[in-house]
């Protein structure tokens, strides 16, 4: 499984990583090795198998959803933990625009 | 002895007789860490102040009778697990400035007996490696020889405990990142069942099979831990209602009642050290000797763990990096878009490995590919726990050893990412399934490394891992 220098842009375009030209020449050489690696799973008959996707057997846990108050103190914290602000909203960039 | 040297029950003993305080325990801790932190590096924050301000409350708290079993004890927390009004950075400088306004909840059963928080321990940023390397804050070194990794991801906890600059940590473990480091700085670490311990408040690595343990010095402390730690919790609906039994009253065990099963994959893969296979050998011969009966098993899919995990997490893990995006918390980076603000903010924020898994994941999840990696890989994780359900119904336990091999010089294996993934192949097939895993330690090989010696048992059977991990202790 080889994969390319281009593959690598895209699914770093995908992942909104940003990745500098000696990156991702590294990430295209390392991910086909390890995919190499993981191509081993190949070799296991899985047909009729199951997918495992938890392990506890729970099923449909659920909880009422309710509105609960949210402590003063905890929400001051939280809102002075954000990057950028104005008054109490979260400020972010426009998704739809440059500017 | 020294009090920073003293078990949990050690200082439980001499708070309650008066013998010292807690004000005294946590300033010898804090003595040790800044003697041995520049060395070793296994502390990221270290909180002196409000340390000695907690131990203080719980000396007030001892005085007036109402000492708990973890009152007034000095411990250490994983730093990709979030603590009230503490720094929680995850060794990420993505998180560098984060400090979360709410305690995880195993750390609030804990601080809530009046146990005091004396710092954050580095790791492998939000979990990813098995050396302590990829932190972004600096490798850990491993206490018996300071040249060697410490283990990871939780090799600040691990090292932490060892060099006793806390009495037990609280740290995470997705695919070994507990045993496995303990198993090389010579402790005891827990994993427990998926679904026993409550994961509010701790940054998600691979959902389905992160979990939360303890790390400490002897099983008993463990025992304790993994008793106070446990539990239901409505924040966190993967958590099973199961009653939580008292581990620490039952630590005893008629070893002629034990079956164990000895799985011959763990013990030939190629990469095994020799003393570390020897040395596990030696302490099942002895468990034979007190009476327990010993049967070769064989769990036939163990080699396909790595390469199924080495899927499922990145996958998982790729998904719930997503969230760090520097918006909400933590470190922006500038940007003329929405996009470059986020690329930026992940590029300067996270480490190689980090960037590298996440690169895996979203390559095994986009178009086209989700049956052949991802689909593939959860079926071949149904076959590794049909693997152990097979064994255990005719064994009590599992033993192998933790790591195939010792502590290795740091910078060894770090241009070499699959090397360092295989590291984890005798604790990976373990979390797959979600059974628990206990690392004791079971002495040093002629280079004074510590050698680790693995306990598997079915799920929710943890009682089991601290019967026989206590038994193990008691041999030697």
């Amino acid at each position: 499984m080889k994969v390319s220098v281009q593959e690598v842009e895209n699914i770093a375009e995908l992942a909104h990583l940003s990745l500098t030209a000696e990156e991702t020449k590294q990430y295209a050489e390392q991910l086909s090795v390890i995919l190499e690696y993981i191509s081993m799973l190949n070799e296991v008959d899985t047909e009729g198998v199951e997918e495992t996707c938890q392990v506890t057997g729970l099923m449909n846990v659920t909880r009422e959803d309710e509105v609960a108050a949210c402590d003063p103190e905890m929400r001051e914290k939280l809102i002075a933990a954000f990057p950028d602000k104005v008054g109490n909203l979260l400020k972010v960039r426009g998704v739809f625009q440059t500017y | 002895m020294k009090l920073n040297e003293l078990t949990i029950q050690q200082a439980y003993d001499g708070l309650k007789a008066g013998d010292f305080t807690s004000v005294a325990l946590t300033q010898a801790c804090l003595d040790r860490i800044q003697k041995r932190n520049k060395t070793l590096n296994a502390f990221i924050s270290v909180c002196g102040e409000s340390a000695l301000r907690e131990a203080k409350e719980a000396d007030a708290m001892i005085a007036a009778g109402k000492q708990q079993p973890l009152t007034g004890i000095p411990f250490a927390v994983k730093d990709a697990i979030c603590t009230k009004d503490v720094r929680s950075t995850g060794a990420g400088k993505i998180l560098d400035t984060y400090v979360p306004p709410f305690d995880a909840t195993v750390v609030a059963r804990i601080r809530a007996q009046g146990a005091v928080l004396i710092g954050k321990n580095n790791c492998d940023t939000f979990g990813h490696g098995a050396s302590n390397e990829n932190s972004m804050y600096g490798p850990v070194s491993n206490p018996h020889d300071e040249t060697k990794v410490a283990g990871g991801s939780s090799g600040g906890s691990a090292a932490a405990v060892a060099d006793h600059q806390c009495l037990f940590s609280i740290a995470e473990d997705t695919g070994g990142s507990i045993r496995f480091p303990a198993a090389l700085c010579g402790i005891v670490g827990l994993r427990p069942s998926y679904g026993r311990n409550s994961r509010y408040g701790i940054m998600p690595m691979a959902s389905s099979l992160d979990t939360v343990g303890p790390m400490a010095k002897t099983v008993g402390d463990i025992a304790l831990l993994a008793e106070i730690m446990a539990g239901q919790d409505p924040k966190d609906l993967t958590t099973v209602p199961d009653s939580v039994p008292a581990y620490r009253d039952k630590l005893k065990m008629d070893v002629s009642d034990l079956t164990v099963g000895v799985p011959k994959e763990y013990f030939e893969v190629d990469a095994m050290d020799a003393e570390t296979k020897a040395m596990v050998e030696s302490k099942i011969a002895a468990l034979e000797d007190a009476g327990a009966t010993i049967v070769p098993v064989s769990l036939p899919h163990t080699k396909y763990a790595i390469p199924t995990y080495y899927i499922i997490v990145p996958s998982e893990d790729s998904s719930n990096m997503g969230r760090l995006d520097g918006m909400r918390y933590g470190v922006q980076e500038q940007g003329n878009s929405l996009k470059e603000v986020y690329a930026n903010s992940r590029e300067h924020g996270f480490p190689a490995e980090v960037k590298r898994r996440i690169m895996i994941g979203t390559y095994a999840l986009s178009s086209g590919y989700y049956d052949a990696y991802y689909r593939k890989a959860q079926k071949v994780r149904t076959l590794i726990m049909q693997d152990f359900q097979k064994v255990f119904a005719e064994v009590d336990v599992l033993i192998t050893p933790t790591a195939p091999y010792p502590a290795w010089d740091i910078g060894e294996k770090v241009h070499d990412p699959l090397a360092m993934y295989l590291a984890d192949m005798l604790v990976g097939p373990a979390a797959l399934a979600g059974i628990p895993g206990l690392s004791v330690p079971v002495g040093t090989t002629k280079a004074g490394l510590p050698i680790g010696l693995q306990i598997m048992a079915p799920r929710l059977a943890e009682m089991q891992l601290f019967q026989v991990g206590h038994a193990i202790e008691s041999l030697q």
